[in-house]
């Protein structure tokens, strides 16, 4: 038996990998998100209760993983980048999962349903929103590259034309969003107005969603500059 | 003078077993140590890190080993005041041989971090100023040595951190860092090979029979880096780019630091051979001199070479039987670390532990090693580094001084009841 020699535990553990296994978890469940809605649109509502199932079960592993990380982000870990900046990205990026649970909870909670002309607008407002997180999870995909190039170069160059596109897309998805609400002013009379309460609240939660990824790509900024 | 008449063969025959298990447990522990971050950094093998440490640990052994044996033999403690009782000097020898060893064994077995290094010295200090005297130690040359267990470090650190800085300029920050590299990671592989053979022609060769002038030792230095900067070429031309789909290709400039690493190592083996093959075969030629003198502990004839063999020996055999389980270890814990950064921590650690070689300065490999790694991760170059392992790493030394020392005096009394004095 060879006890686990002290040298070996000089190295790590780093957080990278769990912090991009996170961000992954959470574009998972945001992705899921997409046939959700196209559940609604067909009215079929178990299939809507299965994405919606399967969104709260991937927002839970997102949650473990972390807590999992801020247990082992560890004051006496030394790391090239700021401790602080980190969390506050694992935080951010836990946000896109939560709401994302939040706007199926919303839709199915009240088996909300829009118009069938605006279904198409919603539709690409949601996907739109959702481009900007993956954007958000290639960009993490780069930590480890960025570490090993000491943030520098081409690499950086790299992450920030994903970044780029990020921004392109956060500003897509708010474009939309305003099409969305103008068109929705139009059909507020015809609906339930309890209804278009909610439906507001589920935009404006899609929303938030490419606000958090696009900060999640403002915070990798700060990880790069420092 | 009638203990060495009458017991001298029993004496030397026991210090041999004692230097080589001593050599075998610098094999088992040490070794691993100083190869684990090449495996553990992909750059190479476990098979191949094996043969890397044989072949060089014993070759810095052989070449460069002779400046810190001296200093184990005979610059720590003063031989004039025990002319009179030369056997005191081989009971100590041996006790301090015997404690270092036992020691080591009892904390690679609780996987605590020891320096064979500060195991031996602080065994030799123990008995010299107990059991003898403590004018007995010199202890100018102590605070020397001390000292440079703090410099060493740092200085790795510094070299590894400007080392890390340049790949990044040199490499990372161009326009096509896969041709960067090409061109930089020979420079890097002469740096290794000039400095070290440097050292060894400069400090070391006299014993091997090679008296050579400062400017003979540069020009064959030069030819030795150039011989291996040919041969790093040749490797490197053989790697081509693999397609990417990406547009950056960082894995294949990895495959290219990959083959620095494997210089590296060489370096890092011999380094550690020429430092740490010392500790075990230090004491035995101070007892072997003054045994086969009949008692005289001032005699100064060289060191014969079978001494630096059998220490050679003892450690590539202590790697063969245990020491490679320990680098497995390390070589599988180890996944943070890429060729890139781990060559700048080990070149920047082998140079400077050559270097305090040269200066006949025992220092701990490992710990230079660490200092190499904490110069890379100030430069960002590292995803995470235990400051908590740095900090028991470092403090250890605290702990095994006096533990050897401790040692050392109840083995020192021990023979000094079984074959008496006088």
């Amino acid at each position: 038996m060879v006890k686990t020699p002290i040298l070996a535990k000089l190295f790590g553990p780093s957080p990278v990998t769990p912090i991009q296994h996170h961000m992954s978890t959470c574009e998972q469940c945001a992705l899921e998100i997409i046939p959700f809605f196209t559940a609604t649109f067909k009215r079929d509502w178990p299939l809507a209760e299965r994405h919606g199932a399967r969104i709260t079960e991937l927002e839970l592993d997102a949650d473990k993983l972390k807590k999992q990380i801020r247990m082992n982000l560890r004051r006496s870990l030394f790391l090239p980048v700021s401790r602080n900046n980190l969390l506050e990205i694992v935080q951010i990026q836990d946000r896109i999962a939560n709401g994302t649970k939040d706007i199926a909870g919303l839709v199915i909670g009240r088996q909300l349903e829009l118009p069938e002309p605006l279904q198409p607008l919603l539709a690409g407002f949601v996907e739109v929103s959702i481009s900007a997180v993956t954007l958000a999870r290639v960009a993490m995909d780069e930590l480890n590259d960025l570490i090993t190039t000491g943030f520098t170069g081409q690499e950086i160059e790299f992450v920030e034309k994903i970044l780029e596109r990020l921004h392109a897309a956060e500003h897509d998805a708010d474009v939309q969003q305003i099409e969305l609400r103008r068109a929705l002013i139009d059909y507020e009379h015809e609906l339930d107005a309890i209804d278009v309460m909610f439906i507001y609240k589920v935009i404006d939660r899609i929303g938030d969603v490419s606000d958090d990824a696009q900060t999640v790509g403002n915070r990798m900024m700060y990880l790069m500059a420092k | 003078m009638s203990v060495i008449e009458d017991y001298g063969s029993t004496l030397l025959i026991l210090t041999i077993i004692f230097g080589f298990f001593m050599a075998w447990g610098v094999g088992a522990n040490d070794v691993a140590n100083a190869m684990g971050t090449s495996v553990g950094a992909k750059a190479i093998t476990l098979k191949q890190a094996i043969v890397i440490a044989m072949i060089f640990e014993f070759a810095g052994a052989y070449l460069a080993g002779g400046e810190v044996t001296s200093t184990i033999r005979k610059g720590i403690i003063d031989p004039e005041l025990l002319a009179d009782d030369p056997e005191l000097l081989v009971y100590g020898m041996m006790s301090a041989l015997l404690a270092a060893g036992i020691w080591l064994l009892i904390a690679t077995a609780y996987g605590w971090p020891v320096s064979t290094t500060h195991s031996i010295i602080g065994a030799l200090v123990g008995f010299a100023s107990v059991g003898i005297s403590v004018d007995a130690v010199n202890w100018s040359k102590i605070a020397a040595i001390a000292a440079s267990w703090v410099v060493s470090p740092l200085i790795a650190g510094s070299v590894s951190f400007m080392l890390y800085m340049s790949v990044r300029k040199f490499v990372f920050d161009t326009p096509d860092p896969f041709a960067a590299a090409k061109r930089v990671v020979p420079v890097y592989i002469f740096l290794a090979g000039f400095i070290i053979s440097m050292v060894t022609m400069v400090k070391g060769l006299k014993h091997v029979g090679l008296d050579l002038s400062f400017e003979q030792s540069i020009l064959l230095s030069a030819a030795v880096a150039s011989v291996a900067m040919l041969a790093g070429i040749v490797a490197l031309s053989r790697i081509k780019r693999v397609v990417n789909s990406s547009s950056h290709d960082i894995v294949n400039i990895e495959r290219l630091f990959s083959v620095l690493m494997l210089f590296t190592a060489c370096s890092m083996a011999f380094a550690h051979g020429s430092n740490d093959v010392a500790n075990a075969i230090g004491p035995l030629a101070a007892v072997n001199s003054i045994i086969s003198s009949g008692g005289n502990v001032l005699q100064t004839a060289p060191m014969p070479a079978w001494i630096l063999m059998l220490g050679g020996g003892g450690i590539v055999a202590g790697l063969a039987l245990y020491g490679y389980r320990v680098m497995r270890t390390i070589g599988t814990h180890i996944t943070e670390l890429t060729p890139s950064s781990g060559f700048a921590a080990e070149l920047a650690a082998a140079t400077t532990v050559v270097i305090a070689s040269g200066y006949s300065l025992p220092v701990s490999t490992t710990h230079t090693l660490v200092g190499g790694v904490l110069g890379v991760g100030l430069a960002r170059g590292i995803a995470a580094i235990n400051l908590r392992v740095v900090a028991t790493i470092f403090a250890s030394w605290l702990v095994t001084l006096p533990a050897g020392a401790i040692l050392a005096i109840i083995f020192f009394y021990m023979f000094k009841a079984i074959f008496g004095q006088g």
